[in-house]
């Protein structure tokens, strides 16, 4: 596992904190139980600032369970997590981080921008204070002009640029999304992701971001991890390199296909591993990708 | 893509006011069917009595029940408000005890233990063994009784639906609320209460109507004589069917300004609730 993290290591920037520090951790469910459940086995992990990081595998690989204990939604049964050089439960409390799931969780009874607002009210800001910030963020994610519509008024992608900006209110350094997109269709999705990419850029934030779709993965990241289930852990880690600037014409480009490619190979050697382990047949279905894993 | 793809607005009409016309059509719409059906009934029920040659005393025409109410309005209305205002006592007493004994059992673990079969014994105690108490307790001519036999009833309800809703919280606000390292209180104050009033409504309508007959039944066990309770039972007993009958018009509208004043009441409170009902 060490040399994967070479290519990363071996630039030799390093940083005196890294955005997330994951060291020998390991995240067991139901402890002393029969139906325990090994979700993470002895995994590490270092994202340096800045950097776009997305986690793939196959469902119960314990991606989100990874992106949990580093949010301190989950507590660790061994190891250690830091985040921005801080105990993980200490960088909860200061908001180091904003989140964002697959639903959109917007408070209803509340319009747009005081869903923004949330995080800072209960950090007690002022309320002009809230209002400015809230407008900024709204500018941010080109929906000023949707500050007092309610919720229900906005369409599945402009509810999820507003849990976006509501995660980034309180300028939190990292961003941990849990398939922020997977409940889009497809068009709106490569335009979230576009966007998202242009908000990290301006605002140079950390993120980690879990998905199942392979070409989200690659489209977004300068890494792809590589998880493989049962018991949870990494295999791979796929540099890529498509530079700081992607567009549209990104996704059509032989690099982007090399990387997609290099990401499908890590994931099907994971489904022949477990169907080799279920079946003793070490000969897997090579023209499908490995169950809950988007191929598009 | 173009961006205006996923910027414009869905195109919906709910967010701008329809047109007058628009409206009045949907009004007319929702209140026509049940007057239909309202007038078809009383005109069958009063052909029935005329064609079947139903005596008086068994069951009066709607005419009859209609000029007695008329003719009696002043008597009616009076035991009208009188059980009225012992329903509507015990409903808003219920209702704010209902609310604030299952916020405190959601608040604390341990009252929870407690508070819940309490509320249950004390929701199965027959009205006539704690009217009976009570009456006993307090001034011949007092009110109280009843309103505390309602207060009970009321608070019965809402306290089920209310404990229903604070238990019912949507995992990805809860775990966004962990996330800004929100403090007990702030998520009962921000999420929880807010996702609870649509629930704690529900309870308060359907305790309404429930409110009326529960006064309206305690004044069987004695006390002052001047409510629907009692005058309906004189009535029917003696030979005036029809102010009887009457007498229950008054109940019957009684319970249903009860109903409507806690629909209008959700109306006001629970805002981002009214499109998805409406719909």
């Amino acid at each position: 596992m060490t040399d994967q993290h070479s290519p990363t290591d071996h630039r030799g920037e390093f940083s005196p904190a890294p955005a997330v520090e994951v060291t020998a951790v390991s995240k067991v469910f139901n402890v002393g139980k029969t139906d325990r459940v090994d979700a993470l086995v002895d995994v590490d992990l270092i994202v340096k600032p800045g950097e776009f990081v997305s986690l793939i595998g196959p469902s119960g690989c314990g991606k989100s369970t990874l992106l949990r204990l580093i949010a301190d939604l989950l507590q660790p049964t061994q190891g250690l997590i830091r985040v921005n050089g801080k105990i993980a439960k200490e960088a909860r409390i200061d908001q180091d981080y904003g989140m964002a799931f697959q639903q959109s969780g917007l408070f209803e009874w509340r319009t747009v921008s005081r869903n923004i607002e949330l995080p800072l009210e209960l950090k007690c800001w002022d309320k002009a204070k809230r209002r400015q910030r809230s407008a900024e963020m709204l500018d941010l994610v080109k929906l000023s002009d949707f500050a007092e519509h309610m919720p229900w008024q906005l369409s599945g992608g402009m509810q999820q640029r507003v849990a976006i900006a509501r995660a980034l209110a309180a300028h939190p350094k990292l961003l941990l999304m849990d398939e922020p997109f997977g409940a889009l269709d497809e068009m709106t999705r490569e335009h979230m992701q576009a966007e998202l990419l242009r908000i990290c850029e301006e605002t140079g934030t950390t993120v980690i971001f879990v998905t199942h779709s392979i070409p989200e993965a690659v489209y977004l990241a300068d890494r792809v991890v590589v998880m493989s289930p049962r018991p949870g852990r990494i295999t791979k880690i796929v540099d890529v390199a498509l530079g700081d600037h992607r567009d549209d014409a990104t996704r059509l480009g032989t690099s982007f296909f090399d990387s997609v490619r290099e990401v499908r190979e890590a994931l099907r050697q994971i489904e022949a591993a477990a169907l080799d382990e279920q079946y003793g047949v070490s000969d897997a279905p090579a023209a499908s990708a490995p169950r809950g894993i988007e191929d598009r | 893509m173009t961006a205006a793809v996923v910027t414009s607005p869905k195109p919906t009409t709910t967010g701008v006011a329809p047109s007058a016309g628009a409206r009045s059509r949907r009004i007319v719409s929702m209140v026509l069917p049940p007057v239909i059906f309202g007038v078809v009934v009383v005109a069958l029920w009063e052909l029935w009595v005329v064609a079947a040659d139903v005596q008086p005393y068994v069951i009066p025409k709607p005419s009859k029940i209609w000029s007695a109410l008329v003719n009696d309005f002043s008597l009616v209305r009076a035991a009208s408000m009188v059980t009225a205002g012992n329903a509507f006592v015990g409903l808003v007493l219920g209702a704010i005890l209902g609310f604030l004994i299952a916020v405190a059992t959601n608040r604390f673990k341990i009252v929870d233990e407690v508070v819940n079969p309490l509320a249950v014994t004390v929701a199965a105690i027959p009205a006539v063994v704690v009217v009976g108490v009570l009456n006993n307790m307090y001034a011949l001519d007092s009110q109280i009784p009843r309103r505390i036999m309602v207060t009970i009833a009321v608070f019965f309800v809402v306290f089920v639906q209310v404990a229903k809703g604070l238990r019912q919280n949507d995992a990805t606000q809860m775990e966004l609320m962990r996330s800004y390292a929100a403090s007990p209180r702030q998520v009962l104050l921000k999420v929880r209460l807010p996702n609870t009033l649509p629930f704690f409504f529900t309870g308060v309508r359907t305790a309404a109507p429930l409110a009326l007959i529960i006064a309206l039944v305690s004044e069987y066990f004695g006390g002052t004589q001047d409510g629907l309770g009692s005058k309906i039972t004189s009535a029917l007993n003696g030979s005036n069917k029809a102010l009887g009958f009457a007498y229950v018009v008054g109940g019957a509208v009684a319970g249903l300004v009860l109903f409507v004043g806690a629909g209008i009441l959700e109306y006001v409170c629970v805002p981002w609730r009214r499109r998805r009902e409406s719909k």
